[in-house]
């Protein structure tokens, strides 16, 4: 996960709003990107992911507040700002019947530094095969292939992703997840959006939860975990009619819950499980079944909104 | 650079529109072909000796046919205007180094340099097959039909700019232009229309287009066209003006 060097912020983002009309689509955001971290911003539908990207990216303006990328106004520097940025668009397309090397070969003719070889790229993204296929021919995973290539292609110091994986299958998925943890390799700094909490949990080193334009909290996905979601729980099954009264006198119990045979055991902190064996252990008690369900950011976003994600 | 990318965009812009299915064919080779059978049927039903007709084969025939050429250009600009923003086209070709200007110039370009391809094709077949020989002042037609092009090519990007989604674009656009060529003085001179018509026809484009193709057709001199230059120049330039003002890139 993260290295031991002081982090040095490649992205500053103090105070922004913006505004469509009367809906305030972000408020008070703020947050920092440091040098060669995975950086998430998640949230849901709506919540204000990619209105926040694109402004950083210098293609909105936001109304309020300052950002600076690699120490340049991505507004008014934009040009600039293009030259040492990468960027995929949620839902973008290109033209229906471009081909691959030809959408690679016109982005690698628009940077002023020497671009990265595009064939190898390609390679690199398991599209060599496809380099003559037209865009409209190619899976939704080879799009996203194709995107990430296109936003590699003139070898930039920071990249953007938005939406990534939305709509792809479970395997594409996780096939651009290492291309994305390749990108860190590379020593580039990613920042990405998802709503998907599993993404965000296997992919960022730091997220930031935004809901209603507004950002909740940021920190690594475990720390956010136990912030906000100490609590443990153990599901065991076990015909020893003694048990439940043994379970209750585990130290930090909170509640023990019982059907049939089955009993949900919920506790604070990483010790639970230690003291529910603990317990098993001395009381001789035999157990059918015995599972543990550690919360995750999905939790803690219904924590923190009271709803789900998903919803 | 300000333009760096343009020609690359523009020739991939070219290859991307000659895979369309009906690109080549519909932006191409209809114009041509209403000219070659429109001029056969005609060439052969009216007697060669009527003045009418020979003037209609000889002058207004052949701007029609421009004039169609022109047309499906502009049309077909704003139909792939308003798709590229649609699928996010445009947004994702703008956040790159490329300028906005390069991107919608690269689009008029290919525009122009199919409006004159289109025009040889058309007078290599009509040197062919026409009923006719019409001897044209190549060269000061085809800037003509570029200027032309160009003006109404501004109103379709004002078109582009409004319509709401490519569904309607090309309704749109015809429903606008195509009305236009009726009353433009090419079928009826527009000192012969009624008054109201009259007013209709000075108002618009394409009726300076038909009289400045017309007339450099005909080998009139440029001197006694200033004022359709200069009214197609007004268009181009108010037309430009609104468009990047209210144009929308996504």
């Amino acid at each position: 996960m993260s290295t031991v060097k002081t982090p040095r912020p490649v992205i500053q983002v103090s105070g922004i709003r913006k505004t469509y009309g009367r809906t305030v689509a972000v408020d008070e955001v703020s947050f920092e990107v440091n040098d060669g971290e995975i950086f998430g911003l998640i949230g849901p539908n709506g919540a204000g992911k990619t209105t926040t990207m694109e402004c950083v990216e210098g293609i909105r303006k936001p109304d309020r507040g300052t950002i600076s990328v690699l120490g340049l106004d991505p507004f008014r520097e934009v040009y600039q700002l293009q030259e040492r940025i990468g960027v995929q668009l949620q839902q973008a397309q290109l033209q229906k019947r471009i081909k691959v090397w030809e959408a690679v070969d016109l982005w690698a003719s628009l940077y002023r530094k020497k671009s990265v070889d595009g064939e190898r790229l390609l390679e690199q993204l398991g599209l060599v095969d496809k380099r003559d296929a037209w865009f409209m021919n190619l899976s939704g995973g080879q799009k996203q292939r194709l995107f990430i290539a296109l936003a590699l292609i003139n070898d930039p110091e920071v990249v953007f992703l938005d939406e990534l994986t939305t709509g792809l299958d479970p395997q594409a998925r996780r096939a651009i997840w290492e291309l994305v943890r390749g990108i860190r390799e590379r020593g580039k700094t990613v920042f990405l959006t998802t709503h998907l909490m599993e993404e965000a949990e296997r992919l960022c080193d730091r997220v930031a939860i935004i809901e209603h334009g507004r950002i909740i909290d940021i920190d690594t996905p475990q720390r956010l975990v136990d912030r906000h979601c100490p609590e443990r729980i153990v599901v065991l099954a076990t015909a020893d009619s003694a048990a439940e009264e043994r379970f209750r006198a585990i130290p930090r119990i909170e509640s023990v819950v019982r059907s049939d045979l089955q009993f949900t055991i919920r506790g604070r902190g990483d010790d639970l499980v230690t003291e529910v064996i603990h317990c098993l252990s001395e009381n001789r008690i035999r157990v059918t079944d015995f599972r543990m369900i550690v919360p995750n950011l999905e939790d803690v976003f219904l924590k923190l909104t009271g709803r789900s994600i998903r919803d | 650079m300000m333009m760096r990318g343009l020609w690359k965009l523009t020739w991939i812009e070219i290859k991307v529109f000659m895979r369309e299915p009906l690109g080549a064919f519909g932006t191409i080779g209809f114009p041509v072909l209403v000219f070659l059978i429109v001029g056969r049927s005609a060439g052969r039903n009216i007697p060669a000796t009527s003045l009418a007709a020979n003037s209609f084969l000889r002058v207004g025939l052949p701007v029609l046919a421009s004039l169609l050429i022109a047309v499906s250009s502009v049309l077909s600009l704003v139909t792939i205007i308003s798709i590229y923003r649609e699928g996010g086209i445009l947004k994702r070709l703008r956040a790159t180094p490329l300028r906005p200007q390069t991107i919608l110039t690269a689009q008029v370009v290919v525009k122009l340099i199919l409006t004159v391809s289109t025009l040889a094709l058309m007078l290599l077949a009509g040197k062919r097959y026409y009923p006719v020989n019409v001897h044209v002042p190549l060269f000061g037609f085809t800037i003509a039909l570029v200027i032309s092009t160009l003006s109404i090519l501004s109103i379709g990007f004002l078109i582009a700019s409004i319509v709401p989604t490519a569904r309607f674009a090309q309704p749109i656009g015809a429903a606008i232009l195509y009305p236009m060529i009726a009353v433009s003085g090419l079928f009826t001179p527009v000192s012969s229309m009624p008054p109201v018509l009259q007013a209709i026809a000075r108002v618009l484009p394409i009726t300076y287009a038909v009289s400045l193709m017309e007339g450099i057709w005909k080998g009139d001199a440029w001197s006694a066209h200033i004022g359709d230059v200069a009214a197609l120049a007004v268009v181009f330039f108010v037309c430009t003006a609104l468009s990047a003002k209210v144009f929308r890139w996504e």
